[in-house]
């Protein structure tokens, strides 16, 4: 049991358990999965299918916090991507054509990959604190959305647009196949080559990863770039959601939630080791509470508290001083046994 | 002599991590008016038996009485109410405060109108002048050397006008003036009452000043002795156990003469390098197979020296060729891109990552040279970080370790373990048996002569003679921020080489003849 609480994704499932309890407990039909056409429906799916863009943005968080960066950009990357993709197919006078909606799906993400290219630009090259950086980005984005869609929220009805948050792919919405794809990508960035691992050290400690010759240069130019990427990805489906790219709303605060699934995942904030799989727990658990507080019926005003709470106990319970308080209570020593070898060590 | 009441005694002490027993029932003891050296190899658990003293870390069994009271002491906050000063061996000072301010931090002095500075910067400076320190108190310690840091540290402690002072491994990077200074001091404590607890894997040294010694082996006493009623060699096979008999012979057999510099093809040439008001243009070159010591006090510039071929700093003029070819060493990654690899003095800060595993650490410099998208297959990677970790006897030998739960020598160990995997041209090593017990110094010095031999060059810097004239085929000696001279080293003398570092190349010239005994 000792060594299952220690276990670094520990609290983060634990706290997920929790509220699919406390979810299933106060509406039984929260668990229950229906089969509609072949295709699956539920809370569970929903959750599943509203994470996507949370999930991305996460992922590309978690990996610039751990170089000691941070993005706050990535709400406003979400808006222009959805602006810049439906300008064009809603321009383009073929909005059903698979060549235009691939074409504004490819100029949404290209756009953002350039901003966190940007973003990484001022960062490594220019030297700016990552959180002045991306805080440019962040107030000018929604400017630059605006200018794209020329103050309107574009629409659009495309059926091929729509199917990338709504659509279904053996049973599954489609949405999750992208986070699933996203994480399995990441995952093989950092992990199969040698990424991870430089970006760690840089993050850990940049004065001595210099010195034994990591270029933290281009490493977190790439980094952003990743996340601007990941950004833009996350703005295709939520304009997609809503057939319509809205400059002001989408992707609001959204650099908050990913940056608390972040920190919930048990990636510190003053970087270095990360976690992915703790940032998709992360995520869970921020669109799980989402759901729960929307279904509770509280006010939205209100749901913040909510997400702190769970945001504090979660982290308190990570945190090595409250563990030690945790564990320090029961922990006998053997004495008599101490005293053994002691008169063994004096005579040999 | 001695009081008869001890002011510390630790008894059954024990310490844990997770699995691991650092410090296994532990008997100590300390009298006032002694100076008392702990000594022990790399790992032994001196530093824990301090932190366990001092309120760092928690025991999970015996007692700790100081000055007759049983002690619980939760942080080195309680220690110091009780008049304990510690230096510990990783410096726990702010490099962006000044120098005053880190001395008397904790211990502001107050005036009408909040904090008298001109007050304190006085203390500051009656602290640094004991010591023989003549470093500006308003500067930011952070520019000032490691070594004169760890003066600063010390200055720190002897300022509180402690009880009990512990000095954990104060001499690791000072030089013989810098020693004698600090003993100086340490010898007027004692006769004022104070109990001086020492740490130094220098056997000289732990010899000239102590009274007593306790000697630790695997985290348990092996006993405890007046200074003066035992053998050095006796303290030697205490230490090690049965794997040595005789004192490790402290280096290689003749370390100049082998390879004469003259024989040696010149690769790495330094022309006029120089950083304007800080280092007057130098010329170097580095034959192949050769090893290069370079002396000179603190302040000297030998660490700014090297960081300049080694491409940590840039240099205002001048140009560096390698193979007859002019190169930019415009960052570490450049010069390394070029066989150039620099290890630091300051470990801690520039050397290790701390959360990352002795694995990891050893193999970092080599992923980096590789880039990123060239992963380490994982069968070599094992097989390096098992080699290196025998070869420099890491301890302990778990490579999934993280090296911040190492004992000071052995993240030593592990950061030489690091350049070495990348087999470099030229290995500049600033500093490279810091903190490293006796057998493994020697054992160091050994491999360094034997790569050497094999064609890689070694330019490293030492404050210590022995491993100076020992090692290098020839000296280079800073003064003042000037490459003074570099010397051949034949037959050439700790003392005549002392002569040069305190007096200049001209000073020692005609003593040759008397110095010569050693
Ligand atoms: N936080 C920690 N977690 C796990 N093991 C630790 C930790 N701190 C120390 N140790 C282990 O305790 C043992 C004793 O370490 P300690 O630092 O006391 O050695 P030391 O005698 O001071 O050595 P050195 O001469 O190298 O400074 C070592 O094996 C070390 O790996
Ligand atoms: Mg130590």
């Amino acid at each position: 049991m000792r060594t299952l609480t220690r276990h670094r994704l520990f609290w983060p499932i634990a706290a997920l358990v929790a509220l699919v309890v406390i979810n299933t407990l106060s509406r039984p039909s929260f668990l229950s999965v229906t089969v509609n056409d072949g295709e699956l429906y539920g809370s569970l799916i929903d959750i599943l299918r509203n994470s996507a863009p949370l999930m991305l943005v996460g992922i590309g968080m978690t990996l610039v916090i751990a170089t000691r960066g941070i993005d706050l950009s990535v709400g406003a990357i979400i808006a222009i991507s959805g602006a810049v993709a439906l300008s064009y197919i809603a321009n383009s006078g073929s909005p059903e054509s698979l060549v235009t909606v691939a074409t504004g799906i490819g100029l949404g993400i290209g756009v953002s990959l350039v901003l966190g290219l940007w973003n990484g630009f001022l960062v490594s090259v220019i030297g700016i604190q990552p959180i002045i950086a991306t805080l440019v980005l962040m107030l000018a984005g929604r400017g630059i959305a605006m200018l794209i869609t020329q103050g309107q929220i574009t629409t659009i009805t495309s059926g091929p647009y729509d199917f990338i948050a709504s659509g279904y792919v053996f049973g599954l919405p489609v949405p999750f196949y992208i986070s699933v794809v996203a994480v399995v990508a990441a995952a093989l960035l950092v992990r199969r080559t040698a990424f991870g691992v430089l970006l760690e050290a840089v993050g850990i400690n940049p004065a001595a990863s210099r010195l034994a010759g990591i270029k933290s240069r281009g490493i977190i130019w790439i980094v952003y770039g990743f996340s601007g990427l990941l950004a833009g990805a996350a703005g295709i489906i939520y304009s997609s959601n809503i057939s319509a790219a809205d400059a002001n709303n989408a992707g609001l605060n959204v650099e908050v939630d990913a940056i608390l699934a972040v920190v919930i995942g048990g990636t510190s904030l003053a970087g270095g080791k990360f976690m992915l799989s703790g940032t998709v727990i992360g995520v869970l658990i921020i669109q799980t509470l989402t759901a729960t507080v929307t279904f509770l019926g509280v006010p939205p005003a209100v749901t913040p508290l909510f997400k702190a709470i769970v945001v504090i106990v979660v982290c308190l319970l990570q945190s090595p001083k409250v563990r030690q308080l945790l564990t320090k209570r029961r922990k006998p020593t053997p004495r008599a046994e101490r005293t053994e070898t002691v008169k063994v060590s004096a005579a040999a | 002599m001695f009081a008869d009441e001890p002011v510390v005694q630790m008894q059954g002490v024990s310490v844990d991590f997770g699995g691991v027993r650092a410090l296994d029932s532990v008997s100590f003891r300390m009298f006032p008016g002694e100076i008392h050296s702990l000594i022990g190899e790399n790992g032994a658990g001196k530093s824990t038996l301090i932190k366990a003293l001092t309120g760092v870390q928690s025991i999970s069994a015996g007692t700790i009485r100081v000055r007759g009271e049983q002690t619980a002491f939760t942080s080195p906050a309680d220690a110091q109410r009780l008049g304990i000063q510690t230096v510990y061996q990783e410096m726990d000072l702010l490099p962006n405060l000044s120098v005053a301010e880190n001395i008397m931090l904790g211990r502001e002095r107050h005036g009408r109108f909040g904090i008298n500075w001109k007050l304190m910067e006085a203390d500051a400076e009656r602290a640094l002048d004991e010591l023989g320190l003549d470093l500006d108190p308003r500067s930011a310690l952070g520019t000032h050397s490691l070594a004169e840091q760890q003066l600063v540290a010390i200055a720190r402690a002897l300022a509180a006008r402690a009880k009990i002072l512990i000095l954990d491994e104060p001499t690791s990077s000072l030089d013989q003036n810098e020693v004698s200074e600090l003993f100086r001091v340490l010898h007027s404590l004692r006769e004022s009452g104070v109990a001086v607890l020492f740490i130094s894997h220098f056997l000289d040294q732990v010899y000239e000043v102590s009274d007593r010694l306790t000697i630790l082996r695997d985290g348990r006493s092996v006993g405890e002795f007046l200074t003066s009623d035992i053998l050095r060699i006796d303290v030697v096979s205490r230490m090690t156990g049965t794997r040595t008999r005789g004192l490790p012979s402290p280096l290689v057999a003749d370390g100049g003469a082998e390879l004469s510099a003259g024989a040696a093809r010149p690769f790495f040439r330094a022309h006029h390098v120089g950083v304007n008001g800080a280092i007057a243009p130098f010329d170097l070159q580095v034959g192949e197979g050769e090893v290069i010591g370079i002396a000179g006090l603190l302040g000297s510039g030998r660490s700014e020296l090297v960081r300049l071929l080694s491409g940590v700093e840039r240099s205002d003029s001048g140009e560096i060729e390698i193979d007859e070819k002019r190169v930019r060493l415009r960052s570490p990654a450049s010069a390394l891109s070029q066989g150039v690899a620099y290890s630091s003095d300051n470990r801690a800060v520039e050397g290790i990552i701390g959360d990352f595993s002795i694995a990891e650490n050893i193999l970092l410099a080599l992923q980096a040279e590789r880039g990123w998208l060239r992963r380490l297959p994982k069968q070599h990677r094992d097989e390096l970080v098992q080699s290196y970790m025998t070869a420099l006897d890491i301890r302990p030998a778990d490579p999934e370790a993280l090296v911040k739960t190492l004992s000071g020598g052995n993240q030593q160990k592990v950061l030489l373990a690091r350049w070495l995997a990348l087999a470099p041209r030229l290995l500049v090593l600033d500093e490279p048996t810091r903190g490293i017990d006796m057998a493994t110094k020697a054992e160091i010095q050994r491999l360094i002569a034997e790569l050497a031999a094999n064609g890689m060059s070694v330019i490293f810097i030492s404050a210590e003679f022995r491993e100076l004239v020992g090692l290098s085929d020839r000296i280079g000696v800073m003064r003042d921020g000037r490459l003074e001279v570099v010397l051949e080293n034949d037959d050439l003398s700790e003392d005549r080489l002392l002569a040069i570092i305190a007096y200049g190349s001209q000073a020692g010239a005609g003593d040759d003849a008397e110095s010569d005994e050693r």
